[in-house]
């Protein structure tokens, strides 16, 4: 028996040895690990607490790219841009205290967007946390509600698993930001690492479950009994790479179906089922007709308020079929009738199985007509305006033509983003990136920037507010530094133009502190070496768009649109969706 | 029972908007941290805890929570499910306090003194279940155990005689229904190729154990 064992040992020994074994200091261990999951692109910001970790990039400069942003907001931002138009895990680095905390904007953007992001903050000495020592703020905690997971590293031992584990947690199930913070003693300890391995499996954590396929059966016989069948997508299709077996779905059923915005070019603006955007400012006959469908698919969406308006007047008269790879979803604002768990991947093409091939001719020539009452009562007054000033509509229609649907648009958030999301046209997947959930102005030009990095071979052109515009323009540094080349569309109404909207509508045009003056933008970009011009006339605008587009390198276009336009349809808040105003 | 058991269990028994107090019992990884986002799951919807107790359960190196609050079913099953999505947190089970067998803990420092002139020690012990942890010359401990009601009694038959500390642990619950983590935990471990499952001595009786 003690012979066994020693055998056993030995074995297990000559295991051990016969694996390369690394030896360097907890810095090179993280970033061969980081080489390990594929990543290529850092953005980030160096700082005391991490400059034992910068100290060893020195020398991975040929593997690693590190893209030097100009604020941790603008790092986490592209990291999500990158993650967003690649598909890949976003990675940045911070330091500790303030680089820390700045992170925490892109976390809860990122944690409620559902984006994957690895990101490392440094740490002060291990024997001096809770000291309240130079630059320590407990990052951990102060992330823990916005992060999938973090982890505080204390010893460079656990850099590797830790490390395994983020990249499997973040990108897994339904994604989302994860955090490693890494003390300084952990990044310059000496010791001999093992080969990494990469995580495939936690046992406190399921990504997805194993597909219970008597829901999938109820769900397709309510699909198949259904006369006004209704399907609601989100970004779970985008998320779960499941845009051709959404598209099989929807092709055999023949279903209508409309998107949240995060859900926007999962399949082709052309589609001849795309019905259009769901929501506050969706289209016309998508929101009416979600009270009058008799089952609603809901597929990798989570009803958000936007989405849902007035939740006690929704869709009471449907059923609900919701897919959804977090349970935590089904039945968390609307109670779903059948709920299928599961990866949208996996349970798509079952349930394409199983329901008949339809047309629902006369269900989609009800929304062909909501949709023609739209085209006349809003969408061409503000694709083809007739007054002198220049709408959003018509920069995004002329944008339509010159790019083709091909070009990645990331947005910031306001009017400008609802109207590009109503607007833009887009042949791909992943074209469309905005903050959806979090609603984070200043998010655009970062994004852009880490857009341009995970679609290198696109187009990338982001569409920003005047507003938005000023909160993250230091990032204009980074693309200067780097050559990033983003097409920068600033839609300058001197306004805050989505509050001052609702101020006119619901607080009788008392316009309080929404007037803002900007600086000369294109003066701006010049002082950065960025290419730019301003248009205000009609006129120019189109060869001003081409120009932006044609030109080699990055480029900023201000185009001043009309002062006190409005984004119609709109869905007033506590309204129900079938209350939706056309003026 | 599962949460999704659970469901059909309760709908057709329960009052569902109606609050009461439910029990949770969470089974995760013992990690730094983990209740602070546990904690958060509450207080982001603010949602006060009447009583946590964090320890070693069934399996070793799995710990147990036992969260006690005041809501309505839809809130509970909400915020399980919240619990249950985070990275260590294996699984959850919520409970009415039909379901399940607890016991919470309290201490009663009193004058010996007092207690020996104006009350019998023994009139106490008997009528509540008491026992004498410590007597000494100037203060007797008592302690008892049993559900909120029956703690509350003693410190009400005290209050005369000068309470001088009074301290009661959160509630401990053990599932009626349940047949313990052990099954349970070598599913969550299946998937796992070359992990050895964690041995435990009830593997081979948690029937006789847990059956109740």
């Amino acid at each position: 028996m003690e012979a066994a064992q020693d055998t056993v040992q030995q074995t297990g020994a000559q295991a051990e040895t016969s694996k390369k074994l690394f030896k360097g200091t907890g810095s090179q261990v993280l970033l061969n690990g980081l080489i390990e999951e594929g990543v290529t692109t850092i953005f980030g910001y160096p700082g005391g607490a991490i400059m034992p970790i910068y100290d060893a990039l020195y020398d991975y400069a040929d593997k690693l790219e590190h893209i030097l942003v100009r604020h941790e907001q603008g790092g986490i931002h592209a990291a999500q841009g990158f993650a967003r138009a690649s598909g890949k895990v976003g990675v940045c680095f911070a330091t500790s205290g303030p680089g820390a905390t700045n992170l925490v904007t892109g976390l809860a953007d990122a944690q409620i967007d559902s984006t994957p992001l690895v990101c490392i903050t440094g740490q002060v000495f291990a024997h001096l946390l809770g000291t309240d020592a130079f630059q320590e703020t407990d990052v951990i905690n102060i992330t823990t509600p916005v992060t999938k997971w973090n982890y505080q590293v204390t010893d460079a031992n656990e850099i590797q698993e830790v490390l395994a584990k983020a990249f499997y947690i973040a990108k897994s199930g339904r994604p989302g930001p994860v955090l490693i913070d890494i003390t300084k003693n952990a990044q310059i300890q000496i010791e001999e690492f093992p080969e990494y391995v990469k995580c495939n499996h936690i046992r406190s954590y399921r990504p997805k479950p194993k597909i219970r396929v008597e829901y999938i059966e109820q769900a397709a016989q309510l699909i198949n009994a259904a006369k006004k069948p209704f399907v609601l997508f989100g970004q779970g299709v985008i998320l779960g790479k499941a845009e051709e077996e959404f598209k099989a779905f929807i092709d055999k059923s023949g279903i209508p179906s409309a998107w949240t915005i995060m859900g926007e070019g999962a399949i082709p603006t052309s589609h001849p089922l795309n019905v259009g955007m769901l929501g506050m400012h969706g289209n016309y006959g998508p929101n009416v007709l979600t009270n009058e469908a008799d089952v609603i698919i809901a597929i990798g969406m989570r009803f958000d308020d936007r989405v849902t308006g007035r939740l006690d007047k929704y869709a009471k008269q449907a059923k609900i079929v919701h897919l959804d790879i977090d349970p935590a979803e089904i039945d968390k604002n609307v109670k779903a009738d059948v709920g299928v768990w599961g990866d949208c991947k996996e349970t798509l093409p079952l349930l394409t199985n199983l329901v008949n091939e339809n047309k629902h001719n006369e269900w989609l020539a009800v929304f062909r007509d909501y949709n023609q009452q739209e085209i006349d009562q809003v969408i061409n007054k503000e694709l083809y305006p007739e007054g002198d000033e220049i709408t959003m509509g018509e920069v995004l229609r002329n944008l339509n033509d010159i790019c083709g649907g091909e070009a990645v648009i990331v947005t910031d958030v306001g009017q400008h983003q609802m109207v590009a999301c109503r607007y833009a046209k887009f042949n791909n997947t992943r074209s469309n990136i905005t903050s959806g959930g979090l609603g984070t102005m200043g998010f655009g030009l970062p994004a852009a920037i880490g857009a341009k990095y995970g679609a290198p071979d696109k187009t990338v052109i982001a569409i920003i507010g005047d507003g938005g515009f000023q909160m993250t323009p230091q990032e204009l540094g980074t693309i200067m530094q780097y050559g990033a080349e983003v097409k920068i569309l600033i839609l300058n109404n001197r306004f805050l133009g989505m509050v001052r909207q609702w101020q006119q509508l619901f607080n009788d045009k008392r316009y309080s502190f929404v007037n803002i003056t900007s600086p000369d933008f294109v003066a701006l970009a010049k002082a950065y070496y960025i290419e730019a011009q301003m248009v205000k006339e009609r006129e120019k605008l189109r060869t001003a768009l081409e120009t932006m587009i044609n030109h080699k390198g990055s480029y900023l276009l201000e185009v001043m649109v009309g002062r006190e336009n409005n984004v119609f349809p709109m869905v007033p808040q506590g309204m129900s969706v079938s209350e939706i105003r056309l003026k | 029972m599962s949460t999704e058991d659970k469901i059909k269990y309760t709908e057709d028994t329960l009052d569902l908007d109606g609050k009461q107090e439910y029990t949770i019992t969470v089974y995760a990884e013992n990690r730094i941290g983990l209740l602070n986002r546990i904690a958060i799951i509450f207080s982001k919807r603010k949602i006060n805890i009447e009583s946590l107790n964090s320890s070693a359960s069934e399996i070793d190196g799995i710990h147990r929570f036992n969260i006690v609050i005041h809501e309505g079913y839809e809130v509970v099953r909400k915020l399980a499910r919240q619990i249950e999505k985070q990275i260590e947190v294996l699984k959850v089970y919520f409970n009415t306090n039909d379901e399940i067998i607890w016991q919470e803990l309290a201490l009663y420092k009193v004058s010996t003194d007092e207690i020996a002139e104006k009350v019998t020690v023994e009139r106490l012990l008997r009528q509540y279940g008491a026992s004498a942890v410590v007597i000494r010359k100037d203060y007797t401990v008592f302690a008892v155990t049993g559900h909120r009601e029956e703690t509350d009694a003693l410190v009400k038959a005290l209050e005369p005689y000068e309470l001088i500390e009074f301290v009661r642990s959160a509630r401990v619950a053990i599932i009626k229904d349940s047949a313990g983590f052990h099954e349970k935990l070598k599913e969550f471990e299946a998937i796992e190729p070359g992990e050895e499952l964690v041995e435990n001595e009830f593997l081979e009786k948690g029937g006789k154990i847990f059956t109740m």
